[in-house]
């Protein structure tokens, strides 16, 4: 292990450790902790300016109720919902496919072809705004949450086939071999010997793709419009426009929209940790 | 009138029922700030009380995204059947490319001509009425009375009186003038009110549709007058760091005097000292130039491609009813357009409507004047030299290539 | 090995599991950056369907009429030096944290934290944090006597001030993989080293440094991509001001084809971009191939 386990050192040193790290812990935070403390102040606190200190009124419940009844956030956090889990399993899917091909089958221009997912993933995606929304209206998907839900899979797409590409070329050749030499069909090889075997990479990626898609707040302004199709990033943006002094109200939306995908990431953490190991060092 | 109404809503109505059958219409608004958000959702009630056969679907947007938002909502196949926009060239930029429905029929089958004759020629692209107003309001001086009373400052009358102003709320350590430079558009009201107080309207109006160029004499002058401004420290410091709404608690609380803006300011201030609260028009800097104000109007639209043109009209028309109109700027605390409709029973509004009535002609604002394009980079100039005047050669240079490229 | 003839079912395998992400990606990806490349040759406002043919004069204007652009050029440089320093604060907490004391598990995911939630927030939150008036920055440097600074409005800070804000997330991006790296260390090496007496500096240099560095490879990656789209903090912090001094190249193409109804001349901002950012994708796969190559 490295460095140095602190078990290793003396009592003096492992106390000051443990300190050290809950402090630096609650520095690196406070900005969130003071979003959090913010959501649950009075008015009068941040008209009074008391942004930092301890607030004078705790107004958990009623912040948070208010903000789910004043304003459209249910709807935003419903539309998100209903836009990420399409999009993670859609990726899932194509790049699963796509990188087994690419790891698997020596393909005459795969390299080529596995070239073209990275390099469209690093391009500024700023640059695909006017031809994908006019394609999106052609499709009769404009202002729909499938539009939206379409081209995300495809920019994502391109992410994860080199995620998943990486992972499975890592995987021992012999058990493809062997399973060949069973008489084994591709695609049984791959529902049955690769998918158990890259779950884990399945699951890190499921937690990423979640993350940047519930995030997104680009691609929510320019293909959809209605409050019927808007993603909580885009409600969030819209309510502080709209509740300009009320920042307790735009704090406590704040942490309802950061919410999903840091349950995400807790409850899935094992399975993110491990496939980012297994799966992104090789890079 | 009364028959008049009832007649103009019959015939409407009529129309209606003989055309479409039950309907819903998608409209978008802007109207975001909570007390505007609700007058809106209470008339669409009524809309719908009085047409059963249509449902409103509302969607309100933040201000700044909304201004984004529009076009891509225009151009796309799908567009909202109705929405919140503001007349002059800002909406000639969409009308002149086919995007707004021409409403002309609106305007002649409710006798709109008669009514909001002052508002027509705002909302006229080409002889044709691209939408109706439903709102305006003055610009002007926000002031605060008790500071004034404290530091023995009457109200200015001229240019000197202003900068002098300045001064002793300088020495008393109040900063004199409030504003949020974020969003630039603040800074474009004290170009517009210099501008139009040195050089008059018709020149302004040469400035924005890009006759007279930005290296003008005039416009120097202008400047040379703003310069005044910020030689006697008017204004807050790092005003760039706040939007228009960041910028009114050093009002309120007391660290700067006056903030030049619209009247949408006046539902911040706080109930419990409004007293405190006072408003007075932009000096006169020329004595031989007319007295010009920025009076912009808030509008509804019909995009071109909207589905339910039929009953967005019908929506069109109950919007600019006199009675309606006097409900929702009661409740918006702004003017309404119709000169039947009644004038808010409110200090500021009244000040505000004496205020345009005589007024020797109207503005709409900098950057519903000019080209939207030329809009942002003025803006931006004016921003950059409130916080570096050294460099005003530059900055109208600058804009002066823009002016030219743009209306080449 | 690599000349073995290919199998006929394994390429037809290959060609229908390729497919459909193939075609998705070509649709909404390749083909719309050709679009935008033949876009920028034009002069289009978006609104209308007529597009004029203007050759390479969106080109000529951006690069000997357009001070801003220099501007968004050069802020992308800080954009692009100073986001590398997330690499290197990621490794310093990965340090840090690579412990097994009580409690380390939550601190690791505590400290994962900001990268998990959306730009938008972390915008929010800076722009409190830095406010002349009642941010908390200011509340600091007053007490140690030093007079109120407004970063967000002084030309001269703002770019480093939105970079600091961005470092926070991508720190934390940068920290996960190193932990990950440092998980991934051969135990016995380490040991080996240590009996052999090399001391601290020494074993890092030696034996860490060179088994972390894919992960220093994909965090430089996933860092100079992050500087490159440094968009939504910008236009959320400051919208691109004071007066275009804190815009990069993203939101200058963004504020050019949506404010200013100049699809043409954005789409050849985007180009521009996208030709810098070809380098580093030039660089990414050739690292990969020798990777590959050498990996067997």
């Amino acid at each position: 292990m490295y460095p140095t386990p602190i078990e290793k050192f003396g009592p003096g040193t492992r106390r000051t450790y443990n300190v050290a790290l809950w402090v630096v812990l609650v520095l690196w935070l406070l900005p969130l902790l003071a979003v959090m403390l913010t959501s649950i102040r009075s008015l009068e606190d941040i008209s009074t300016g008391n942004y930092w200190g301890w607030p004078t009124d705790f107004l958990l419940i009623e912040n948070y109720t208010e903000i789910f009844e004043a304003t459209p956030l249910g709807r935003y956090l419903l539309n998100s919902v209903m836009i990420t889990i399409p999009t993670v399993l859609g990726v899932l899917i194509l790049s699963t496919m796509a990188g087994f091909a690419l790891a698997i089958y020596k393909i005459k221009l795969g390299f080529f072809v596995f070239a073209m997912f990275i390099a469209g993933n690093f391009i500024p995606f700023q640059i695909l705004m006017i031809p994908v929304k006019n394609l999106t209206e052609a499709l009769g998907m404009y202002d729909t949450m499938p539009g939206l839900i379409m081209f995300h899979i495809a920019f994502q797409s391109g992410f994860a086939v080199l995620f998943m590409r990486n992972f499975i070329k890592a995987l021992p050749h012999e058990l493809i071999e062997a399973a060949r030499v069973e008489g084994a069909n591709e695609f049984q090889i791959f529902w049955y010997v690769v998918v158990p075997l890259v779950r884990p990479a399945i699951a890190a990626m499921a937690v990423l793709v979640f993350t940047f898609i519930w995030n997104d707040y680009f691609w929510a302004i320019v293909l959809v419009q209605s409050d019927n199709a808007q993603p909580i990033t885009a409600g969030i943006q819209s309510l502080r426009g709209q509740w300009v002094a009320s920042w307790q109200l735009i704090s406590a939306g704040s942490v309802v929209a950061a919410l999903p995908p840091v349950a995400m990431f807790f409850l899935m953490q094992k399975h993110f940790i491990a496939g980012l190991t297994m799966g992104a060092t090789k890079g | 009138m009364k028959i008049r109404l009832a007649l103009a809503t019959a015939t409407v109505a009529l129309l209606a029922a003989s055309a479409a059958q039950a309907g819903t219409i998608t409209f978008n608004s802007m109207a975001s700030d909570p007390g505007p958000r609700s007058a809106m959702e209470t008339l669409i009630e009524q809309f719908e009380a009085e047409n059963p056969d249509i449902t409103v679907e509302l969607n309100t947007f933040d201000h700044e995204a909304y201004k984004t938002a529009l076009r891509n909502w225009l151009t796309s196949s799908s567009p909202p059947d109705v929405v919140t926009w503001f007349a002059g060239e800002r909406m000639n930029a969409f009308a002149g490319r086919g995007l707004f429905a021409d409403v002309t029929d609106v305007w002649n089958d409710n006798g709109l001509f008669d009514v909001m004759s002052s508002s027509s020629s705002a909302l006229a692209y080409e002889g044709e009425q691209y939408g109706v107003p439903y709102t305006y309001y003055q610009w002007g001086v926000y002031y605060r009375t008790d500071i004034f009373e404290e530091n023995g400052i009457e109200v200015p009358e001229t240019f000197d009186d202003l900068v002098a102003a300045c001064g002793t709320l300088r020495e008393a350590g109040i900063a004199p003038v409030t504003i949020g430079t974020k969003f630039l558009w603040t800074a474009a009201g004290w170009f517009d009110y210099l501008n139009l107080r040195t050089n008059g309207l018709e020149y302004h109006l040469g400035l924005m549709s890009g006759e007279i160029p930005y290296t003008d004499d005039g416009v120097r002058a202008t400047m040379a007058n703003w310069q005044r401004l910020i030689d006697a420290e008017c204004y807050i410091d790092d005003h760039s760091a706040y939007s228009w709404q960041e910028a009114i608690p050093f009002l309120t609380q007391g660290e700067a005097a006056m903030y030049l803006i619209g009247n949408f300011i006046t539902p911040f201030f706080p109930e419990d000292s409004m007293d405190n609260y006072g408003f007075f028009q932009f000096p006169i800097i020329d004595e031989s130039v007319g007295i010009y104000e920025d009076a912009p109007i808030d509008t509804l639209h019909i995009p071109a491609n909207a589905e339910n043109q039929e009953d967005a009209r019908r929506f069109l028309a109950f919007m600019s009813q006199a009675n309606i109109l006097t409900d929702m700027n009661e409740a918006l605390n702004q003017l309404p357009p119709n000169s039947e409709s009644q004038v808010p029973d409110n200090r500021f509004l009244e000040a505000g409507f004496e205020m345009l009535s005589a007024a020797d002609g109207i503005a709409q604002f900098y950057d519903r004047d000019t080209d939207p394009e030329m809009a942002r980079a003025g803006m931006e100039g004016f921003q950059e030299f409130m916080v570096n005047p050294d460099r005003l050669d530059d900055i109208l240079e600058r804009l002066d290539r823009t002016r030219q490229r743009i209306f080449r | 090995m690599a000349a073995s003839p290919i199998p006929r079912e394994h390429r037809r395998a290959a060609f229908w599991f390729l497919l459909p992400a193939l075609i998705m990606f070509t649709v909404y990806v390749i083909y719309p950056i050709l679009q935008s490349f033949w876009i920028s040759f034009h002069e289009w406002d978006g609104l209308t369907d007529t597009m004029e043919w203007v050759g390479l004069r969106n080109y000529e204007d951006l690069l000997f009429w357009d001070d801003d652009f220099w501007t968004a050029i050069i802020n992308n440089v800080w954009w692009l030096i100073f986001y590398l320093l997330a690499p290197l604060f990621g490794l310093i907490m990965a340090l840090f944290l690579n412990q097994t004391v009580r409690g380390i598990r939550i601190a690791k995911s505590l400290f994962f934290f900001p990268f998990v939630i959306s730009q938008v927030v972390v915008g929010l939150v800076f722009s409190w944090f830095y406010d002349p008036s009642f941010g908390l920055l200011n509340e600091v440097v007053g007490f140690f006597g030093i007079p109120t600074i407004s970063l967000l409005s002084s030309e001269r800070w703002v770019t480093f001030a939105i970079i600091a804000a961005g470092l926070w997330p991508q720190t934390a991006y940068c920290m996960i993989l190193y932990l990950t790296g440092l998980n991934n260390i051969n135990p016995e090496q380490i040991e080996a080293a240590r009996i052999d007496g090399a001391k601290r500096f020494k074993l890092y240099w030696h034996v860490i440094r060179p088994q972390l560095s894919p992960a220093t490879f994909l965090a430089i990656v996933v860092t100079v991509i992050g500087a490159l789209r440094s968009f939504d903090l910008v236009a959320i912090m400051t919208n691109g001001g004071p007066y275009g001094s804190s815009s990069v190249l993203a939101f200058k193409m963004y504020e050019e084809a949506i404010f200013n109804f100049r699809v043409g001349y954005g789409a050849s901002i985007a180009v521009v971009l996208f030709l810098i950012m070809a380098v580093y994708i030039t660089f990414f796969l050739t690292r990969m191939l020798q990777q590959e190559r050498s990996g067997g």
